[in-house]
């Protein structure tokens, strides 16, 4: 591991490299943290302008960044076919709980959105679907009434219209604030499932990191099809609370995707470069199949 | 009537060590049972309790989550915490319940289902998921009584039900009230105040839509007068299971849905 030193001292002759060879001008340190940014992983820097090309995983290590709601469909939908749907359903205060209506004034400022859970229909490579994507900026893309909601419209939108259903999942679970009123919407969302699976539609689960919690323990473990970023934390219970029960730490890779397709509960591992053409080639396999 | 119960008293009374428990209420309420081991995919699970037996005569798939009577039980229901293979035979039985035309009649009665590595392994979130998945579809009569404590999934793997009842010192929560605390404000100390915002008490959630009943239990709670508090709970089972054997098959099934579609409606 690289000290912060090393870091400070890479991203220096980063910035002078990159000075002698581009056009981008670099004159304070503030500047260089917004240009670039440093691998989590194996601590390289790269230039953002580089990552947002590369589908935002690092080039060196294979690091999968969170993307958010928006930047997913962007990488997945074909130019300008998506079409959001219910996009200004706002947060309910169902138990008015303490600080929760602030804690959601200041989550919707920081991450653009309205709620956890942004869904609508697009098309990828030509055939159409419904596409709903969980993003963890948003109160840790916690499954509140809202998201419960919101999944099950984007089901429900699904069966409407015979069109498969993509969910992209990034959550820590239920949505505290909401006590069992944000518990009953797993009850909710399976059986939407249900009814859709039983109605002939096709439905991806797509796991990114991390999806834990009630997410895991409904529609996220429900699907037709189960596929996960490389290296997701995807769980139930989460590691700390694992390890607070049997009182010691976790091997490596435990939880982690590899762990779970060794462990039958994930069809394929798809880095996020051949995310696309995996979900099109299974929307493709599909369409030959239907009535 | 003493003073008014606060939430944090009644989750004491929910987890009291002589609280009536899932073995009391079915060695009270039925006869002949018949139980059904294993998932027939890993293994048992005896944290839950599944079987046939005779209610009022009648044939009836019963479920219950079991918390020991004593320290031997105790540590062979694993104090109530379920295992995957627990969901999935709970989901085995709900299905055969089904095949035969038999009502399920649930005891929820669970801190949460068990969050150890094997549990994962055996993809715990997994099992929880397809217990609720099938029981919506169950063209048969759900009911499910929370006795004690209705520790989050791991509890509402058993609560797709068409009546969900509580007793009224029993909680049903997202998780336990320490878990809450440290969660939300990293303080497990602050458990109590906790309970106060959880609306984890049988009186909030039927306020909020969640549960469809409150059962009245004895002064001081079910502890004090056990077998006054089974019948209690056999009265209501008898009342709602009547109503329910009148309905066909796809209106129980489309009943529930609605039931659990409509909760946390934003509209
Ligand atoms: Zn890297």
């Amino acid at each position: 591991m690289s000290s912060v030193f090393d870091i400070k001292r890479k991203k220096l002759a980063f910035m002078r490299a990159l000075r002698r060879n581009s056009s981008v001008r670099v004159k304070s340190s503030d500047d260089a943290d917004n240009i670039f940014i440093t691998c989590p992983e194996c601590k390289e820097i790269h230039a953002k302008n580089d990552l947002a090309e590369n589908y935002y995983v690092c080039p060196t290590c294979g690091f999968h960044y969170k993307l958010g709601a928006y930047e997913r469909i962007a990488l997945l939908a074909d130019e300008g076919s998506f079409r959001e749907v219910n996009g200004k359903m706002t947060t309910v205060d169902v138990l008015e709980f303490p600080d929760y209506s602030k804690e959601v004034k200041l989550a919707r400022k920081a991450s653009g959105l309205n709620e956890a859970y942004v869904y609508g229909t697009c098309n990828i490579n030509s055939y159409p679907a419904v596409v709903g994507v969980l993003d963890s900026k948003f109160i840790m893309g916690s499954m509140g009434s809202v998201v419960g909601e919101k999944v099950t419209l984007s089901i429900e939108l699904a069966s409407k219209y015979d069109l498969p259903l993509i969910i992209f999942s990034a959550s820590g679970g239920a949505r505290m604030h909401e006590g069992t009123v944000s518990l009953m919407q797993m009850a909710k969302t399976s059986a939407a499932l249900k009814r859709f699976s039983d109605h002939g539609g096709l439905y991806i689960s797509y796991m990114t990191n991390p999806t834990t919690g009630g997410v895991t323990a409904s529609f996220a473990m429900l699907g037709d099809i189960h596929l996960a970023e490389p290296n997701a934390l995807i769980g139930f219970a989460g590691p700390r609370v694992i390890e607070q029960t049997i009182g010691r730490t976790l091997p490596e890779g435990f939880q982690r995707s590899e762990f779970l397709l060794e462990h039958g509960y994930i069809d394929q591992i798809v880095k996020r470069e051949d995310m696309r053409n995996t979900i099109a080639q299974i929307l493709m396999l599909h369409e030959r199949g239907q009535r | 009537m003493a003073a008014e119960l606060t939430a944090y008293d009644r989750v004491q009374l929910a987890r009291h060590p002589k609280r009536p428990k899932a073995m009391d209420y079915i060695e009270a309420l039925f006869t002949d049972l018949f139980i059904q081991r294993g998932d027939r995919l890993f293994g048992e699970d005896a944290s839950i309790l599944t079987g046939v037996a005779l209610y009022k005569g009648r044939p009836v798939t019963v479920i219950g989550q079991c918390k020991g009577r004593d320290v031997d039980e105790n540590v062979r229901f694993n104090f109530g915490m379920p295992q995957p293979e627990g969901y999935r035979k709970v989901e085995r039985a709900a299905l055969q319940a089904e095949k035969f035309n038999r009502p399920v009649i649930c005891f929820i009665d669970t801190p949460g289902a068990y969050p150890g590595m094997e549990a994962e392994e055996r993809g715990q979130g997994e099992a929880i998921a397809r217990c609720m998945y099938t029981f919506s579809g169950l063209k048969v009569p759900v009911i499910s009584v929370v006795i004690g404590e209705g520790g989050s999934g791991g509890a509402l793997a058993l609560g797709v039900a068409n009546a969900v009842m509580m007793l009224e010192n029993s909680i049903y929560a997202v998780l336990s009230p320490e878990g809450f605390a440290s969660i939300l404000w990293r303080d497990s100390s602050r458990n109590s105040e906790a309970c106060d915002v959880m609306k984890l008490t049988a009186r909030d959630l039927y306020e909020l839509g969640v549960i469809d009943k409150v059962i009245r239990e004895p002064e001081g709670g079910a502890q004090n007068n056990p077998a006054q508090t089974i019948r209690a709970v056999d009265i209501e089972i008898g009342r709602k299971l009547s109503s329910l054997m009148q309905k066909s098959g796809s209106v129980l099934a489309e009943e529930r849905y609605q039931k659990f579609r409509k909760i946390g409606n934003p509209k």
